[in-house]
């Protein structure tokens, strides 16, 4: 099966600051995959690049085995949902539809409609005055309608309030069922995420931390409470991803694929928010500290 | 057609949750013999959650003999759990209740008793493993 997106080296860069840096990725199609991470931290440079609106400044980028944006068949078979579910305040909704049917070649013009219709919406409404649950769905039957093999959203339910939310990720998850369609979308919140994604990317300053299948990722991270112990005194299979000490206890963040037998540890498992969180303090712990010593 | 339903505090994975409450209303009778389970489809556009977990949760319900999927219709009940089990629980319940009354007057209060029984239950888990 062709991958869904591989990167190598790739890097992007605005002037002097990289946005995204040293970026390699092999995700399998037939994924949801969430992409995580703070804001800024180049999730939208990543998901611009794979969709073609963006070129690399170094490394390589395929999805579904082409170069991103690079003809029309290739374009055919990504679709992008842009931050904040864009839409024409000023046309309809058959509008939004008459627009998608002429710029799409695979576009699938009774599932948009039968789409419209069950979401309970007026096709002769404008969408300037739709409600922002209702145009992310009007977004999202446009990246459905167009039939595409991989659909990339970016941020698309930040803006959104809880039922407007799942409504909105019912929706994309039952497309992917129907038209088995391959999915990245970009968050700032792992709860977004947590019941939707089978594979995960954590991106922060400009870097992939970590990235895998969900339940690979699970298996292998670990969080363990004992006496007080130096971090260098751990096997060397078990990476440590974070460590906090008091005077008497140390807990450690690992991930290791080896099972631990250490009787001096509580092992508990780690939600996947904990997971993303303790990636997401090691890299400030590593970009604080200068400043930490300085205060020294 | 039973509904599924996920506790996102559970700390329990998504997939055997599913898992558990086909197993669960096999036991009580809610599913039987012949009945179709919901639709990957249908389960994914009711809870949002990955298709991967709702497929992961119907082939262990596969393996374990109690459903099958008939190729283009669904998934379909094969075997019951009433009978067996249900039957077993009374006297269970008994043996569980003479315990407690004894850790009772052991002193234990409600957590020490149920940590008591959950650390007890976790090694008789793990030795099964094992």
């Amino acid at each position: 099966m062709t991958a869904a997106l591989q990167a190598q080296g790739l890097g992007r860069r605005y002037g002097k600051r990289w946005a995204l840096s040293d970026c390699t990725l092999d995700i399998p199609a037939g994924h949801v995959v969430g992409l995580v991470g703070p804001n800024g931290a180049g999730k939208t440079t990543l998901l611009n690049l794979a969709s073609g609106q963006l070129a690399p400044t170094t490394g390589t980028i395929r999805v579904l085995g082409g170069r991103p944006g690079s003809d029309r068949a290739q374009m055919g078979k990504v679709g992008f949902v842009a931050q904040d579910t864009p839409t024409y305040a000023g046309l309809t909704i058959t509008e939004h539809l008459k627009l998608g049917a002429k710029l799409n070649p695979r576009w699938d013009d009774a599932l948009a409609r039968e789409r419209i219709e069950r979401l309970g919406l007026d096709p002769a409404q404008r969408a300037g005055k739709l409600s922002g649950g209702q145009r992310a769905q009007l977004a999202l039957t446009l990246g459905i309608a167009k039939r595409p093999e991989l659909l990339i959203l970016d941020e698309p339910v930040a803006a959104l309030d809880p039922l407007a939310r799942r409504e909105f990720m019912q929706g994309l998850l039952e497309a992917t069922v129907e038209h088995e369609l391959s999915v990245v979308l970009s968050s700032h919140l792992v709860s977004d995420l947590e019941r939707t994604c089978d594979y995960l990317i954590v991106l922060v300053d400009s870097r992939v931390q970590v990235a895998g299948e969900v339940e690979e990722l699970l298996a292998t991270h670990h969080r363990l409470t004992g006496p007080q112990r130096d971090t260098g005194r751990l096997p060397a299979d078990q990476q440590v991803i974070s460590a906090s000490h008091t005077d008497r206890q140390s807990t450690f963040i690992i991930r290791t694929e080896a099972p631990i037998h250490d009787p001096a540890w509580t092992v508990s498992q780690l939600s996947l928010e904990d997971l993303v969180l303790a990636y997401m303090n090691t890299t400030a712990r590593t970009h604080h500290r200068p400043v930490l010593e300085a205060q020294r | 057609m039973i509904e599924f339903h996920l506790d996102e505090r559970s700390g329990v994975s998504p997939y055997l949750q599913l898992v558990r409450q086909v197993r669960q209303a096999l036991r009580l009778g809610l599913l039987q013999e012949g009945d179709q389970l919901p639709t990957v489809k249908e389960v994914v556009a009711g809870l949002a959650i990955n298709p991967n977990t709702v497929l992961k949760a119907y082939r262990e319900l596969e393996r374990e003999g109690l459903v099958a999927p008939r190729p283009g219709v669904g998934t379909f009940v094969t075997r019951t759990l009433t009978d067996a089990s249900l039957a077993a629980h009374g006297a269970l319940r008994q043996d569980l209740r003479r315990w407690l009354t004894k850790a009772r007057r052991a002193g234990l209060d409600d957590e020490s008793i149920e940590a008591i029984f959950m650390t007890t239950f976790r090694t008789a888990a793990q030795e099964d493993i094992a």
